[in-house]
C-alpha cells in the first residue's frame, strides 16, 4: 500500500524549500555593500565578511522566522476559531503585542529586549483570549464578522496605544515596533525572534489537536480532546509567536491571512500535511517582499511592511475574487495516485 | 448502561427532569418526542458533551465522569450536527481521526487497515481523496459514519442523523444505523424526529414530553394511537406494513 505521502505532496514540499534554499542564498548578496564570494571565502578579516556576519545573516534568519512565525500562528487561529479570515492582524493579537510593548516603554524604559517581550507575550496571549472568547461568546452568523469585529476590537486597542504614547511622549520610541521592517536588525538584537522555531515545532507536534478543534466541540469530545485546553495551547502559541515577532521587527500584516489560506486552496486543511508547507511558503513570501524592499530605491530601502501590503492587497483581492468565481473548489495539480483500494 | 435521575437546568428552567433508563446492549434505540422535550439534552449528558446537574451515568458500572475521556472514546462514540463542515478535510483525513484515541497522531497499520475497513463498508473509496466540503449532504454523513466505524466503539451514539436529508438519503442512513446493530453487533442510540423511521429500524423507543420520560419500551408498546396522539398532542392513525406499526398524521 503507497501512502499518499510518498506521491506528490513532497513534491511541492521539495520545490518550496529548494526555491527558499536558492533565494536565501541570493538575498545574502542583495544590499548596498557588494560582497563578493571571493572575498568572503579567503579573506576572514575582511570588512564585507563582518558585514555578512553582523547584519547579513542575522537579517535572512530573522525574515526566516518571522515568515514561518507568521504564517504558522495564522494557520492556528484560523483553524482554532473556525474562520479563514482571522490572523494575527485580524484577531487583535497583534495590536495587543503592541500595547504590551507600550506598556514596556512607559513602565520600564529601560527594559531589555527580554523584559520588553515578558510584557508583548502576556498582553498579546490575553488580547487573544478575549478576542476568542467574545466571538464564542456571540455566536456570529456571518463568518465575515468575526475578522470584522477583530478588527475594530484591534483597531481600539490601537487607539488606546496612540494616546498613551501620545501622553507618555514615547511615540517615536514606539513607532518602530508599529510598522515591520528588518532594516534595523542586527546581530544582538534579533535573537528573540528565534522562539518562533521551537513554538513552530510544538504546532506540529500538536497540529492533529488543533485540527479536531477545528472541525468542533462536540467533535473534539467525541475523540476525547479537551477542546477548551487545545484551545488555550493554540491560541497561546500562536500569541507568542506574534508578540516575538512584533518585538523584534514590528507588525507584518497579511502574510498570516494569506498565507494559509493560498497553501489551503492547493493542500487542503489537514495541518499535518499543509504546515511545512506553510512555513516555507511564508519564509520565502517575507523573503521576496524584503528584497524588493531592499532594491526598489536602492541605496535607501522601504519599510517591508509596505511592500507586503502592497502585494497582500493584491493577492487578497485576487483570492476573494477565485472564491466567488469558484466557490471552495480546492485546486488539484493533477491526479492523485493511489493503489490502495479494496 | 444505565441512567438515574438525570437532571438539567439552563437558567431555573428544567430541561430534564429526574430521567432513569437503562439502555438495552446490542440493540437500537431511539429517542423521540416533541422540540424542547430534552431527547438531545439527555444524549449529550449520556455522552459526557453536556455537563449534568445530578443524577447518576453508570457505564459498564462506572460513573461516566469518572472515566478518562479518551478511554470513553474508545468505547462510546458519539456524531452530532454541530460540526464545521468548512474544514477541508479529505473523507480519509476525517475517517483517521476515528483512530486518535488509539494512537494519537501516529497511525499504526492496524488503523490504516481499520480506516480502509471503515471506508468499504461505507462504499465511500471512490470517495476517499475528496474534500468533505464538496461533498453532498448524504455522502459527507456517509463519511462520518465511516469515522465513527473506525473509532470502534460498542455504542454509537447519533443525534438527529437523518436531518437535512432527502428521503433516499434518510432511508439509506436508517439502514446502516439497522446494519451497525445486527451485522458489527454496536448498540445504538438515536435521537429522531421521524417517527415512522424510528418504529421502522429501532428496537426500543423512548419517548420525552417536558423533559420527562413518557414512554419506555418496544416499538410495538410505545407507538400506539393512545401513546403517540398523548406524546404529540395531534391525532394519530397506526397501520401495519411489515408487522411494523407506523403512524400516519396531519
Amino acid at each position: 500500500m503507497i501512502r499518499r505521502i510518498y506521491g506528490k505532496s513532497w513534491f511541492s514540499t521539495a520545490i518550496l524549500a529548494g526555491l527558499l534554499l536558492v533565494v536565501s542564498f541570493v538575498s545574502l548578496f542583495v544590499g548596498v555593500v557588494d560582497i563578493d564570494i571571493n572575498t568572503l571565502l579567503t579573506d576572514r578579516n575582511a570588512r564585507e565578511f563582518e558585514i555578512f556576519l553582523l547584519s547579513r545573516i542575522p537579517r535572512l534568519l530573522a525574515i526566516l522566522c518571522t515568515g514561518t512565525g507568521m504564517s504558522v500562528a495564522g494557520l492556528i487561529m484560523q483553524q482554532l476559531c473556525m474562520n479563514k479570515f482571522v490572523s494575527p492582524t485580524t484577531g487583535a493579537t497583534i495590536s495587543s503585542a503592541q500595547f504590551g510593548i507600550l506598556l514596556s516603554l512607559i513602565f520600564m524604559p529601560n527594559a531589555s529586549m527580554w523584559g520588553r517581550t515578558l510584557f508583548s507575550f502576556t498582553m498579546s496571549i490575553c488580547g487573544t483570549w478575549i478576542f476568542v472568547w467574545f466571538i464564542q461568546k456571540i455566536q456570529f452568523k456571518d463568518a465575515v464578522l468575526v475578522p470584522l469585529v477583530g478588527i475594530m476590537f484591534g483597531n481600539v486597542i490601537g487607539g488606546v496605544t496612540n494616546f498613551l504614547a501620545y501622553k507618555f511622549e514615547v511615540t517615536q520610541q514606539l513607532s518602530s515596533f508599529l510598522v515591520g521592517s528588518f532594516a534595523l536588525v542586527i546581530k544582538g538584537n534579533y535573537e528573540l525572534v528565534y522562539l518562533a522555531a521551537p513554538l513552530v515545532v510544538l504546532a506540529f507536534i500538536y497540529a492533529n489537536h488543533f485540527n479536531i478543534v477545528g472541525m468542533g466541540k462536540d467533535f473534539a469530545g467525541n475523540l476525547g480532546v479537551n477542546y477548551k485546553l487545545v484551545l488555550f495551547l493554540g491560541l497561546t502559541i500562536a500569541a507568542m509567536i506574534t508578540a516575538s515577532v512584533v518585538t523584534v521587527v514590528g507588525a507584518i500584516s497579511y502574510i498570516g491571512l494569506l498565507v494559509p489560506n493560498i497553501v489551503a486552496m492547493f493542500r487542503g486543511d489537514k495541518i499535518r500535511g499543509t504546515l511545512v508547507d506553510t512555513a516555507l511558503f511564508g519564509a520565502l513570501f517575507v523573503l521576496v517582499a524584503d528584497m524588493i524592499a531592499r532594491t526598489v530605491i536602492m541605496p535607501y530601502e522601504l519599510p517591508i511592511e509596505l511592500i507586503i501590503g502592497i502585494v497582500g492587497s493584491i493577492l487578497f483581492i485576487g483570492l476573494l475574487l477565485y472564491k466567488l468565481k469558484n466557490g471552495r473548489k480546492a485546486i488539484r495539480l493533477g491526479r492523485k495516485e493511489r493503489n490502495c483500494h479494496g | 448502561m444505565n441512567v438515574c435521575d438525570l437532571i438539567k437546568k439552563y437558567d431555573g428552567k428544567t430541561v430534564v427532569d429526574t430521567v432513569s433508563f437503562t439502555i438495552p446492549k446490542g440493540k437500537v434505540l431511539s429517542l423521540i418526542g416533541p422540540n424542547g422535550a430534552g431527547k438531545s439534552t439527555v444524549m449529550g449528558m449520556i455522552s459526557r458533551l453536556i455537563a449534568k446537574d445530578s443524577g447518576v451515568i453508570r457505564f459498564e458500572g462506572k460513573d461516566i465522569g469518572k472515566w478518562k475521556s479518551r478511554e470513553l472514546a474508545k468505547k462510546l462514540a458519539i456524531l452530532t450536527q454541530h460540526n464545521n463542515v468548512q474544514m477541508k478535510l479529505t473523507v480519509r483525513e476525517l475517517v483517521a481521526f476515528g483512530r486518535f484515541p488509539y494512537s494519537g497522531s501516529r497511525l499504526t497499520k492496524e488503523d490504516e487497515k481499520m480506516i480502509d475497513q471503515a471506508i468499504s463498508y461505507m462504499e465511500l473509496e471512490d470517495f476517499q481523496d475528496r474534500f468533505i466540503d464538496e461533498l453532498s449532504g448524504g455522502q459527507r454523513q456517509r463519511a462520518y459514519i465511516a469515522m465513527v466505524i473506525a473509532q470502534d466503539t460498542e455504542y454509537v451514539l447519533l443525534d438527529e442523523p437523518t436531518n437535512n436529508l432527502d428521503i433516499y438519503h434518510a432511508s439509506n442512513m436508517m439502514r446502516t444505523v439497522r446494519k451497525l446493530c445486527d451485522e458489527l453487533g454496536k448498540t445504538v442510540i438515536l435521537v429522531l424526529h421521524e417517527i415512522n423511521y424510528a418504529a421502522f429500524y429501532s428496537d426500543y423507543i423512548c419517548a420525552f414530553v417536558d423533559g420527562k420520560i413518557a414512554k419506555f419500551g418496544t416499538v410495538e408498546e410505545v407507538v400506539t394511537k393512545e401513546n403517540l396522539s398523548e406524546i404529540y398532542k395531534v391525532d394519530f392513525e397506526i397501520i401495519e406494513i411489515n408487522n411494523k406499526p407506523l403512524s400516519v398524521y396531519y
